[in-house]
């Protein structure tokens, strides 16, 4: 008895010098703070300052640098954090083309990079790392959900459309990887398009069953406002970006009833996601959208290592990483052999809670999905 | 294919040309009398949406919504006149380009530190919502087609304002000799202000119609923008007849392409790749037609000082 209390004790006081002496950590977060996509960079920033500021942990230092949404700016900023900065870790980056200028680089300079939002599969396969760790999603996935669940509702003709832009072309792939029925349709648009009349009226006379687009940002918004407008009447689904909580308050009414994926939800019944969305939104005054999970979960993963190693033991610093050994609002959460999520992607429903529009979950699309890209990466 | 989807395809081609048109209306007064590239004509665009997504939230009138757009979008454009364009028509273009081109970072940035990054929501109001059946079996959005009745409103007003009243005339006089009617006794400066008003007035109006039913949000203006000028320059440069002409065309010619081209590639591609290169050549159609254009016509097709 009194060798286990002395064991317990010397643990306890070295834990308790561990908290004491915890060494300084510098994180890197570029993010897009200015342009038409800041809200997404705003959510992940403020989440992942909020877990931080959670941790009680003063050694952490976040230096949060704004990349207009900018592949070249972002670049810039990387290599100046690496250099002047001398960060240990960097996170932040929103879109897939900044993602594939900024990360090989910050990789391959051994420096340790965590995405919260941005999944390409350029990065999921052959040329994954070790130094980068995706806590969010492969970009396939949640198109890859809304597949297999329009195939599971029995749907026949599905409608599909994505901007003309590498992520556009992925996510309509990801869509068919899971629905192999026939396509009344499938289109194209510009990228940055905001009138949707023209693919409207294709969409009526297609005799399509369903619709699926991927529009992030102001597209989706524009599109939803217009197609509600059009008198087609259809059942609308899409990735989480399209509905996500930043933009449903734009969109407004038309929204109400649409399906979409996403690997988080407000709703997720698991003690980490009531604390986030309570604590989130008594901070920020705002619901917090998927976007801002990412984030946090992000700052948590970063803590759950620095408990374990040393930032400087980057081989250590890494396995502590792959662990996972944090509480995700997402209930569970573990890495794969590529370092990207194997995870629970649900779909949700748009609703109307009050005034407030938001999203509840009605089926589990996926349970325990891993990317397509996984059984490429050799590390 | 059927004749109501066409219908419906050239009615969204004629609306999208009407709210070019508004945009493309101010921009070219504006060139045409002052002779001033204005970059920030997107910007009162915005200030348009912004000041109508506002107060349609704040008292739940969308038409008060509207007043306000014009208001909030003529009273910006005016301020920006005097304080900054004024001392640039003397300049070289390429000066007026970087100052203008420094109110688009200034007025986006102002609009994010007021509004947040968050798109505003705007509604369009609930009289002229949902879709009318047309003649020929086509269903239509109410709402665009009223967006169609506006811009043949203001059309028909801009006609007349130019050719049967005073300002008019004024404005039609500065187009052509700059010099001459200050030297007559007009008062230049009160005439500029005005135009430029004006100008920013449409552009704000479109702003509101627009973010109605797409969204409003920090740098809705500029993509319109670059629109607006291809229009102007197909149209002829200081010229309404042609801001209106080369808009419609502009509308027209961009959704049928969206619309055909990739039917047509489908004869002789697989209907992904069809899908994929025919909306690709489709964003550069407009662009063909105005190099077309302009390889026959240089000054444009109804060029005001030509």
């Amino acid at each position: 008895m009194k060798a286990v209390l002395g064991a317990g004790l010397v643990a306890l006081s070295v834990a308790v010098a561990g908290s004491v002496h915890a060494e300084p950590v510098k994180i890197g977060m570029i993010t897009t703070l200015s342009g038409g996509g800041a809200g997404l960079g705003v959510d992940v920033r403020d989440a992942f300052m909020l877990a931080i500021k959670q941790s009680g942990n003063e050694e952490i230092e976040v230096v949060i640098e704004d990349d207009g949404q900018k592949p070249e700016l972002a670049v810039q900023i990387a290599d100046k954090m690496i250099q002047s900065d001398k960060v240990d870790l960097m996170t932040g980056i929103i879109w897939s083309n900044l993602a594939m200028a900024v990360v090989p680089s910050v990789t391959g300079q051994d420096v340790i990079y965590l995405s919260p939002n941005a999944g390409p599969s350029a990065l999921a396969g052959a040329n994954c790392n070790p130094n980068y760790f995706n806590v969010a999603y492969q970009n396939d996935n949640f198109h890859e959900a809304v597949g297999a669940y329009a195939k599971a509702q029995g749907f026949k003709k599905m409608f599909i459309m994505a901007p003309n832009y590498p992520a556009g072309k992925d996510s309509l792939t990801g869509f068919k990887r899971y629905y192999d029925a026939e396509l009344a349709g499938e289109v194209y648009t510009k990228l940055g398009q905001t009138d949707y009349a023209a693919e409207i009226a294709q969409i009526r006379s297609s005799g399509a069953d369903g619709l699926f687009f991927f529009l992030p940002g102001g597209m989706g918004i524009a599109f939803m406002k217009q197609f509600a407008q059009s008198g087609v009447d259809l059942p609308v689904m899409g990735p989480g970006f399209s509905f996500s909580q930043d933009v449903l308050g734009a969109i407004g009414d038309a929204a109400v009833g649409a399906k979409n994926s996403s690997q988080w939800s407000k709703d997720l019944d698991n003690e980490a996601n009531k604390k986030f969305v309570e604590t989130f939104q008594s901070e920020y005054g705002r619901l917090p959208s998927l976007y801002a999970a990412q984030g946090y979960d992000t700052a948590n993963l970063v803590l759950s290592a620095i408990e374990k190693a040393s930032v400087k033991d980057k081989e250590a610093f890494r396995a502590a990483l792959k662990e996972a050994d944090f509480d995700s609002v997402r209930g569970k959460f573990k890495f794969n052999t590529n370092n990207h999520p194997i995870q629970d992607i649900y779909m949700r429903e748009v609703i109307k809670e009050g005034d407030v529009l938001t999203n509840k979950i009605v089926d589990t699309a996926f349970t325990d999905h891993q990317d397509a890209y996984a059984a490429e990466c050799k590390m | 294919m059927s004749s109501a989807l066409i219908i419906e395809q050239v009615l969204n081609g004629i609306q999208l040309g009407v709210t070019l048109f508004l945009m493309a209306a101010g921009l070219t007064l504006i060139f045409g009398v002052m002779g001033l590239i204005n970059l920030a004509h997107g910007s009162l665009y915005m200030v348009g949406a912004f000041a109508c997504a506002v107060v349609a939230a704040a008292t739940g009138s969308f038409w008060l919504g509207l007043a306000a757009s014009l208001a909030a979008a003529a009273a910006a454009g005016a301020v920006m006149e005097i304080l900054v364009i004024r001392r640039l028509y003397a300049r070289d273009h390429l000066d007026q380009v970087l100052a203008t081109f420094a109110l688009i970072l200034i007025f986006s940035e102002a609009t994010r530190w007021l509004f947040g990054s968050f798109p505003l929501y705007l509604n369009i109001p609930s009289a002229l919502s949902g879709a009318v059946h047309l003649p020929g079996g086509a269903q239509y959005s109410l709402y665009r087609l009223a967006i169609i009745g506006v811009g043949i409103v203001v059309a028909a007003g801009l006609y007349l304002l130019i050719s049967h009243t005073r300002l008019g005339m004024r404005i039609r006089a500065g187009e052509s000799d700059r010099e001459m009617i200050g030297a007559l006794g007009v008062d230049i400066r009160t005439l500029y202000t005005i135009v430029f008003a004006l100008g920013a007035a449409l552009a704000g109006l479109a702003g509101a119609l627009v973010g109605a039913q797409q969204s409003v949000q920090v740098g809705m203006g500029e993509p319109v923008l670059i629109l607006a000028f291809v229009v102007i320059v197909i149209g002829g440069i200081g010229s309404i007849k042609g801001a209106l002409i080369g808009a419609v065309l502009v509308g027209v010619v961009d959704t049928l392409g969206r619309f055909l081209l990739p039917v047509l590639l489908e004869v002789f591609l697989p209907p992904s790749q069809a899908a994929s290169i025919g909306a690709a050549v489709a964003s550069m159609l407009i662009y063909i037609v105005m190099a077309l254009i302009l390889a026959v016509r240089p000054q444009g097709l109804f060029a005001a000082n030509a």
